[in-house]
């Protein structure tokens, strides 16, 4: 009780909890801005592109901290999964679809991006009925590595050399839309009795099992959202980029997302995307430092680290993140009660 | 009729024998207490009847059904909840997200309703609110709800744990060591627990006690248990002065 009336006294979230309304309104303005912003450039088109990558590291770091945070294992292969998102979906814009239909028929190739990453992460959630800390951590690293020596040696898709060819259709108005809705599905179903599912699996695996959690169903729906939403950023990433490598889904990839999840903080979906903005921006705006920025970087995590080990918002959560329903459950119980007698 | 009936069970760990032969029967409605010597087998009876272990050998029975090796959460849903001789909450999280965690099986909602908020989600999200709390209320814990579980004082833990196993709507339940380190007092409070879940929930109760003031003041029948194996079943008050009871826990009684 005592934590939610603090979290009622902070005045913002009082107000925003009484008014549901101004979450969605503020939403669509933004994307109106995001519109007018692409239609009459009135943002410099470098920052345009700082803006996008920030918004793809939003739905690469949500969907990991899914596996990483809210579930409490350790994936290090979250770049496999965005690389088979971003070549999917590069190679249906490219090869299958007419050029005329590429804008028009985008969102539906950055689908087949995201389902066939989803498809892989059904595969690699196996393994983990069985094993799961360090060693699902090396299962998943092996899987980052097969990702990348599978495509390196296709050579219809230019093998190691890469692959290119793609138009450039992921604008600020489509990464907003999809760092949205990714949000607010993750978001969904850390809400459910799915989500607490998988809390339930970080805190102690056998008595979730023994309270009726079907764990394994849990842990493959969190694998398959997870990886889903990885190809989704992947399929975006290459569509800004245009030009895809598997040297650019390596495990410094992977690092780079879970720098982002630990630095925002784990379990928490206003960590996520303060860390991925942080991180983002910060690289951008140490660039000049050159070589140094890599040193000053990890400097700043270690500091970090040091002084708040769980990250910024570690296991905790703004409470426009939260459902009113989970908000408020025991306090409106109450007070219904109260009006019963 | 026996809601639980155990046939001729053995489990093995390795080349330990912790559990040979066992035979018990668990009447409807009966609160049974199952004691023992340390090491004698009695937490190890439990994991394999809530599905923790499969056992070796034998078969168990519920309600007619054969349960033996099945995975926990069906045998949760069939009715079989239990609490945890050290407690096992989910720490981090809150009461109320404990009791919610343990209606995962009654929410009958798809993972696509989950993910988009939609259908029979909200109506059975807020059924599984409504139940938690009352179930807290009902154990006097709902002023906690709010609470992170670790920061509850160790009693109410215990309570939490039993409020938990019950919100799975259990026809059996298994409570394994619930006195563990209360004073006499708090055991008082927890026999009358017991008594009261019992026929608001129309329970049958099996459980594992050291305590000889809660086993002898609350249970109809004892099983106890050595080796493995039952060496006595009767009334408390038979199996106190029974001679085999006294020798598996004191040792040999030599007639002098």
């Amino acid at each position: 009780m005592s934590m939610l009336r603090e979290k009622l006294r902070n005045p913002i979230a009082a107000w925003t909890s009484r008014n549901r309304w101004a979450g969605p309104c503020l939403l669509a303005l933004l994307f109106l801005l995001s519109l007018a912003v692409q239609g009459f450039e009135l943002l410099d088109p470098y920052v345009q592109l700082i803006l996008v990558y920030v918004g793809i590291n939003i739905i690469m770091t949500v969907s990991l901290n899914l596996v990483n945070g809210y579930m409490g294992e350790f994936s290090v292969g979250h770049a496999g999964f965005m690389a088979v998102g971003a070549y999917t979906a590069s190679i249906i814009t490219v090869k299958l679809l007419p050029p005329q239909l590429i804008g028009l028929l985008f969102p539906v190739a950055v689908i087949c991006g995201g389902l066939a990453a989803a498809l892989v992460g059904l595969v690699v959630a196996f393994p983990s009925f069985k094993t799961r800390g360090d060693y699902l951590a090396i299962v998943t690293l092996s899987f980052g590595m097969i990702v990348k020596s599978v495509i390196e040696n296709i050579n219809a898709i230019g093998g190691p050399r890469g692959f290119l060819g793609m138009e450039k259709v992921t604008t600020l108005p489509w990464v907003f839309v999809w760092t949205v809705l990714s949000v607010w599905v993750i978001r969904n179903l850390v809400y459910s009795k799915f989500g607490r599912g998988v809390l339930s699996i970080r805190e102690d695996e056998i008595a979730s099992n023994l309270m009726s959690v079907d764990t394994r169903h849990v842990k493959v729906l969190a694998f398959v959202v997870s990886s889903f939403f990885a190809g989704i950023g992947g399929a975006l990433y290459a569509h800004v980029l245009q030009f895809i490598t598997p040297r650019a889904f390596d495990i410094i990839k992977s690092t780079d997302i879970l720098i982002m999840v630990y630095l925002g903080g784990i379990a928490s979906i206003g960590g996520s995307i303060i860390g991925a903005a942080i991180y983002t921006v910060l690289l951008e705006v140490l660039r000049p430092m050159g070589v140094w920025r890599m040193v000053c970087m990890p400097l700043v995590l270690v500091i970090l680290m040091l002084y708040r080990p769980k990250g910024i918002m570690g296991l905790k959560e703004f409470s426009w993140f939260v459902p009113l329903r989970d908000l408020m459950a025991a306090r409106v119980w109450r007070e219904r009660g109260q009006k019963r007698v | 009729m026996s809601i639980l009936e155990v046939r001729d069970l053995s489990h093995k760990f390795g080349g330990l024998t912790a559990i040979s032969g066992l035979n018990m029967a668990v009447e409807d409605h009966e609160l049974v207490g199952v004691i023992g010597p340390n090491g004698a087998g009695k937490t190890t009876v439990f994991n394999i009847i809530s599905g923790v272990y499969k056992p070796s050998r034998g078969s168990i029975v519920f309600e007619g059904r054969q349960i033996a090796g099945k995975p926990p959460s069906l045998i949760t849903n069939l009715g079989i909840a239990r609490t945890f001789q050290n407690i096992r909450l989910f720490k981090e999280l809150s009461v109320l997200d404990n009791i919610r965690i343990a209606h995962y099986g009654q929410a009958r909602y798809s993972s696509l309703e989950a993910l988009f908020h939609v259908g029979r989600f909200r109506d059975e999200e807020e059924r599984v609110v409504e139940h938690s709390m009352e179930l807290l209320s009902l154990l006097g814990i709902e002023r906690s709800a709010d609470e992170q579980a670790k920061n509850l004082p160790y009693g109410l833990q215990r309570r939490v744990e039993i409020a938990r196993a019950l919100a799975t709507r259990p026809k059996l339940l298994l409570l394994d060591e619930p006195a563990a380190g209360m004073n006499p007092n708090e055991i008082d409070q927890l026999m009358d627990l017991i008594h009261s879940i019992r026929k608001e929930f129309d329970l049958t109760i099996l459980l594992i006690e050291h305590q000889m003031a809660l086993v002898m003041g609350i249970c109809e029948r004892l099983l106890v248990l050595d080796f493995g194996e039952t060496i006595a079943e009767g009334k408390p008050l038979d199996i106190q002065n029974d001679p085999r009871v006294l020798e598996a826990y004191l040792g040999e009684v030599e007639a002098w």
